[in-house]
């Protein structure tokens, strides 16, 4: 018998924590299935960040590093000026990139670090109940917006990939979406890019993946899967923000 | 062999490159700026690395991340930096990651001043960051040992994976005095086989990591890296006397002070008072069991410090009862004279029996 479809070696047996629903499952598949078709699981080192994937130490075969709240891409940085054969890599979530860490990302953004960053936005912070989250939409009700995000009181949502955008050390930039088939699989094509970009030496690599939260959403998962479409894809563009290679081919 | 003049800061850096470490992480501040400032230089011709981070806190995160890759690696601050590092250093001695970290120390709190002080005594030995760990915490008071204690700390570091401080102050740093650096004879180290360097799909990968939400795993942590500092408080004290045997008063002073301590000390002979002096050089593992044994036959210390009064609570505990403990310094950046401490010493002669 063949085998035409299998978990890929560069996920553990360890069953994911994650909610119904919650599009983490799908992002650490992704970047599994990479990590196998580039063969690069070998000489991989993955950054665990902190929210709801701080426990993907746990789900990734590769050597895995937990950093603090905000702080993978320093500790991305210091593994990879020490191991530059190593390919390494952060996952993180918009609290960890775009708030505590958001000194941390533009720097390591700025100073073209050859690191690869997965970056999951879902405007809100899980893990620890559906507070607002840097990314979170004006009039958004979370946790500590009970009455929806208030541009006097908490301001305007940060676009990371426009802002990382103007940063020269910043080599490739994508927004992508997991909301369905088509997105999945071109979200799985700007992971697969953003890692070639690291092996062939070409700089930092971000690629910005709208995801769901149903559970801090107040929704079903195919109702969260709606709400990303009618709201995030509006308000977060998708598509290539940044790409030195192209560039330089034209 | 070659004797070279040298200043603090630019010493500690020479040290620690011929220690091996190629990956140096550092934010300017004032007074230890020259340590970026000579690595900066230096490390490019040794073919290592030396990044000027964004901030006190990125650099204590890259030191975590290269330590965590297997490789000596080091950054240096000053009192306000070494606030700002401290998530990362709980999070390195979490994780049992080996690295150096220098504070030269300034006048605090806050902002404070730029001259010499020893007021992070208690960040140092107490924690600093949170929960239940220890740095090992080495003081030199000259700039041959400034050299000789950052060999060793690397090896520390290395021997008990966990991170190690060197104390100095902003007169160690800025001041100049004739080094030798010498072949280090180096302690036998283990093998870094926990590293995350890549499985090369040889073997099971590999975790650097401090969080265990299991709460009896977390204990089992706790208490497991406890058997190590146990081990570390046995056999790793260090600390200098000097007449120490027949002294009514003891003197305990460390730094830049244990220089200035022993000149007070020289002019209180020379008036019949007897004086000795303990200089601890592990702050932490502090000399508790050999000021215990003095307190045996001295009839008073007095802890110099350049604060407020700190390590004068360790003098006390170690004391334990057994003599009167006092305290005499100045703060702000102010460094005591020794005429200052004869006063003190004077004072405290006057009222024991």
């Amino acid at each position: 018998m063949n085998t035409v479809f299998d978990k890929p070696h560069a996920l553990t047996d360890v069953p994911f924590h994650y909610c119904p629903g919650c599009t983490h499952g799908i992002v650490h598949r992704l970047v599994a299935e990479v990590m196998d078709e580039l063969g690069i699981e070998g000489k991989t080192v993955g950054i665990a960040s902190v929210g709801c994937s701080v426990f993907s130490y746990n789900y990734f075969n590769c050597d895995m590093v937990q950093a603090a709240h905000g702080r993978a891409p320093a500790v991305a940085t210091g593994v990879k000026r020490a191991k530059p054969e190593n390919v390494v890599f952060t996952y993180q979530g918009d609290g960890d990139l775009a708030a505590i860490g958001t000194a941390e990302t533009v720097h390591a953004a700025t100073r073209g670090e050859n690191i690869t960053i997965i970056f999951i936005n879902n405007a809100i912070y899980g893990m620890t109940g559906g507070q607002m989250a840097p990314t979170s939409l004006v009039g958004q009700i979370t946790q500590t917006t009970p009455y929806g995000r208030k541009v006097e009181t908490q301001g305007y949502p940060i676009r990371v990939c426009e802002m990382l955008s103007t940063l020269e050390g910043a080599a490739y930039l994508e927004r992508v979406s997991v909301d369905d088939v088509k997105n999945i699989k071109n979200a799985k094509k700007a992971i697969k890019k953003a890692f070639e970009y690291q092996i062939a030496g070409k700089g930092f690599a971000l690629v910005e993946v709208l995801s769901t939260c149903p559970t801090n959403w107040g929704m079903s998962p195919v109702e969260a899967l709606d709400w990303l479409r009618t709201n995030l894809k509006e308000h977060y563009p998708l598509g290539v923000y940044k790409d030195k290679e192209a560039e330089i081919n034209e | 062999m070659e004797k070279l003049l040298m200043k603090g800061n630019e010493a500690i850096a020479e040290a620690a490159i011929r220690a091996g470490c190629r990956h140096f992480y550092g934010y300017p501040i004032t007074p230890q700026t020259e340590v970026s400032a000579y690595m900066s230089k230096k490390m490019p011709k040794v073919g290592g690395l030396f990044l000027q981070s964004e901030s006190e806190v990125a650099a204590i995160n890259m030191v975590y991340g290269s330590a965590a890759a297997g490789v000596r690696t080091m950054t240096s601050s000053s009192s306000p930096g070494i606030s700002l590092k401290a998530e990362g250093i709980s999070y390195i001695a979490g994780a049992d990651l080996p690295c150096v970290i220098l504070n030269i120390v300034r006048g605090g709190p806050g902002l404070g001043g730029i001259q010499p002080a020893q007021s992070d005594y208690f960040q140092a030995t107490k924690g600093g960051g949170h929960g239940d760990y220890h740095l090992v915490v080495l003081a030199p008071s000259s700039i041959q040992e400034c050299v000789d204690l950052t060999f060793e700390a690397f090896d520390i570091a290395d021997t008990y994976r966990l991170p190690v401080m060197i104390m100095g102050d902003g007169m160690l740093g800025q001041m100049m005095e004739p080094v030798v650096f010498g072949d280090h004879k180096g302690r036998e180290l283990p093998s870094k086989d926990w590293a995350c360097n890549g499985t090369q799909l040889k073997r099971e990968h590999n975790i650097v990591n401090s969080l265990y939400i299991d709460p009896q795993v977390l204990e089992d942590t706790v208490l497991a890296r406890q058997k190590k500092y146990d081990y570390i408080l046995e056999n790793e004290v260090k600390y200098e006397t000097d007449s120490v045997e027949d002294a009514d008063i003891v003197l305990v002073a460390y730094g830049t002070i244990g220089r200035v301590a022993k000149n007070a000390m020289l002019k209180a002979r020379a008036e019949g008072i007897k004086v000795g002096l303990v200089r601890p050089i592990t702050l932490w593992p502090f000399p508790s069991k050999a000021l215990n044994d003095i307190a045996s036959t001295a009839k008073a210390f007095i802890s110099v410090e350049m604060s407020m009064g700190q390590m004068v609570e360790d003098v006390r505990l170690a004391v334990n009862g057994k003599a009167p403990v006092y305290f005499t310094g100045r703060t702000g950046g102010i460094i005591p004279q020794p005429t200052e401490i004869l006063a003190k010493i004077k004072e405290v002669s006057g009222g024991i029996k």
